[in-house]
């Protein structure tokens, strides 16, 4: 019978079904990091539990460590060091792999974990981090769970988990020139809501899903979990084996050879159904900014935001969102002025996201008075952009340039950006007091941030290059 | 785990879409390595009136005395969307939540519930809508009853049956720790890790 890309990987790994609407299905990658891994790691002490393949087993250091160059273990979030520490010992007397704060492989979980050939077409891979669906970009089983369920895989290398139902979306036709994988993804929550993959896996496909390099792939995938998606996952094709040729935890050899034969049976089959299927025509979208204080309350750049009205709910959430973020019904969201402007996190701080926002910068200054900060997703993107010489990009335009980390993707109680700042973020959540103080996110694609940051008001990318 | 059977109890209306898990408890307030001392982080942006503060806002409804001794929420679609910290499930139990009524869940945020003995009740939004406001009336005194084994929820002068997975069902009532219930099927697990080694060799550093 037909299957799709999912129903393939589901079946990969189906130990069992539990007979009460759930199945035991295998892990074969955990990853923990220190905000949430900790947790899981000294439960499992405290239990006297075992993890029972370590090899693996991978942590990161990413969520609450400092992006300063001299960084340490003592943060800025007040009581930082214990989860680092925690996380640390948890992970040696366990015997996982760690990418410690000071190993030049480290990074934000989702950008190391490619970038190191851990993720791969066909594997099954876990984190208690819901931004895990990224992985699903490389054909990969990919989603994120909570700590219990992060303890439950650690100890039986498998989760109990219902089956979701399977959507296809579609996004045919061609990007336009200065549109991005962040447009189309929020694009997508805009017509079918933050809820709107509620239940399902969500297979990404179409002439442009296959025209974007895997990094756009990653940054699709990453906001699934913005779309309520169990997971999202795109077919591995060429890109994604030219991607993982030569990485550290890339098969090599006669494996190599056996594991791409073994890939290219993932792809969906030709006559495969889906509960459900959604065509979008990539010629209609454009940059795309949210206004509001949930990933769905997004519009393109160059219209209004919604008038509030009608009733409960509806009414009343725009009304809500419109006051929180100090924006009056009919605005255009074009021309709002910034404080501040925030290039990172696993959505956009990959290498070709800094390439964009580079080419928008190059030459140019930000706005006097506005504070604007690149964090690279790994030491790695951040040693390719030195390399390249990104960085003077960057810092000459007068972009702080930081080491990697999620930093103020979120505010933990350590650094953050001010009371009531407006700021433009390639991150994925727009969350009330996400990144400081009732802060007012915008979020939207590098190339929009950053021509946003050059004229201090939210603008158009394509007016600048 | 707790067991869930029957539970009734004062209920909060909280009807808007999309209450994520950085609402239920900001990262700010995840201050320790622990699944305690959470209650008080619960809501913090709503129920304090300035970030980090602990002076209470007194609009926000867990803030209201008839809305004291809480122990059901009633909210819009999609709650505990967003991040997958559990951290939010920890801060509703400690509070004393044990149910949470909405027309549907982020997915890790039900899962997380599961795991700890709260239910994830779903329900259409018309009949929440329906609740809500017979509730509001005397919030202490209509108080609403859940019986789980039944799969029924009683408030105002009526029932309403709701659906819940078989396996959800079976870890609340029961109270099963999810890792034990695995264990027991330990001698398929490690037959199936043979043979996955055997035939995807090169994800073991084969």
């Amino acid at each position: 019978m037909a299957q799709t890309l999912f129903d393939k990987l589901w079946q990969e790994h189906l130990v069992e079904e539990q007979g009460d609407s759930t199945d035991l299905i295998y892990i074969d990658r955990i990853f923990l990091h220190e905000r949430t891994g900790s947790i899981a790691l000294s439960s499992l002490q405290a239990d006297e539990r075992h993890v029972f393949y370590p090899d693996h087993v991978f942590c990161c250091m990413d969520h609450i460590v400092d992006t300063y160059p001299d960084r340490s273990d003592d943060t800025t979030m007040p009581s930082g060091r214990d989860f680092i520490v925690a996380t640390r010992q948890g992970a040696q007397q366990a015997g996982l792999t760690l990418f410690d704060l000071n190993d030049p492989r480290q990074g934000i979980v989702h950008v190391v974990s490619p970038e190191q050939g851990i993720v791969q077409p066909g594997v099954s891979l876990v984190c208690p981090d819901s931004h895990t669906c990224t992985q699903g970009a490389f054909g990969a089983l990919a989603w994120g769970i909570g700590s219990s369920e992060a303890e439950h895989a650690l100890v039986t290398k498998t989760l109990r988990v219902k089956k979701p139902k399977t959507m296809r979306v579609m996004f045919e036709g061609k990007l336009p020139a200065g549109v991005a994988a962040k447009d189309m993804i929020l694009f997508l929550i805009a017509k079918h809501g933050a809820g709107g993959g509620s239940g399902y896996a969500v297979e990404f496909a179409g002439a442009a899903v296959a025209d974007l390099c895997m990094e756009g792939r990653m940054t699709l995938c990453n906001m699934a979990v913005e779309f309520s998606a169990f997971t999202g996952l795109i077919a591995p094709d060429c890109k994604t084996v030219d991607y993982l040729h030569g990485r550290p935890y890339s098969p090599a050899g006669a494996l190599w050879d056996e594991a791409v034969s073994y890939w290219g049976q993932l792809p969906t089959d030709k006559d495969a159904l889906f509960d459900r299927e959604i065509l979008i025509d990539c010629g209609d979208i454009a940059p795309q900014v949210t206004w509001g204080t949930s990933p769905e309350q997004v519009m393109a750049i160059g219209g209004r935001v919604p008038a509030a009205g009608g009733g409960e709910p509806a009414g009343a959430a725009i009304s809500r969102a419109l006051a929180y973020m100090d924006l009056q019904p009919g605005d255009y969201i074009a021309g709002q002025p910034i404080d501040c402007a925030f290039i990172g996190s696993c959505t956009n701080a990959r290498i070709s996201d800094l390439r964009l926002a580079a080419n928008v910068l190059r030459g140019k200054k930000v706005k006097p008075g506005l504070r604007a900060i690149c964090v690279p997703g790994s030491m790695q993107v951040k040693a390719q952009a030195e390399a390249e010489g990104l960085d003077q990009v960057f810092i000459d335009a007068g972009f702080e340039w930081r080491a990697s980390g999620c930093s103020m993707c979120f505010f933990a109680g350590g650094e953050h950006f001010g009371f009531e700042q407006r700021v433009m973020s390639t991150t994925n959540r727009n969350f009330e007091s996400r990144q400081g103080p009732q802060t007012r996110t915008h979020l939207a694609s590098p190339a929009t941030v950053a021509a946003s940051a050059v004229t201090g008001v939210i603008t158009d990318p394509r007016e600048m290059v | 785990m707790k067991k869930f059977f029957q539970h009734t109890g004062v209920a909060a209306p909280m009807i808007r879409a999309n209450v994520d898990t950085d609402a239920i408890i900001p990262s700010r307030e995840m201050k320790r390595v622990s699944k305690l001392g959470l209650g008080e982080g619960l809501f913090a942006g709503w129920r304090y009136r300035e970030i980090g503060g602990r002076d209470v806002a007194p609009d926000f409804v867990l803030n209201q005395v008839q809305y004291t001794g809480t122990s059901i929420i009633l909210s819009g679609p999609n709650f505990g969307c967003g991040s997958s910290r559990e951290h939010a499930v920890w801060a509703l139990a400690e509070y004393g939540v044990r149910v949470v009524v909405a027309p549907s869940f982020g997915a890790i945020f039900a899962n997380n519930c599961i795991r700890n003995g709260l239910l994830p009740l779903v329900l259409d939004e018309a009949s929440i809508e329906e609740i809500a406001i017979w509730v509001a009336q005397d919030p202490s005194h209509n108080q609403i009853l859940i019986d789980l084994p039944k799969q029924a929820l009683c408030a105002v002068d009526k029932c309403y049956g709701f659906a819940i997975d078989a396996g959800a069902k079976r870890m609340l009532v029961e109270g099963l720790d999810a890792i034990d219930l695995t264990q027991t099927r330990w001698d398929v697990i490690e037959e199936f890790h043979r043979q996955r080694q055997a035939s995807r060799p090169w994800l073991y550093g084969g």
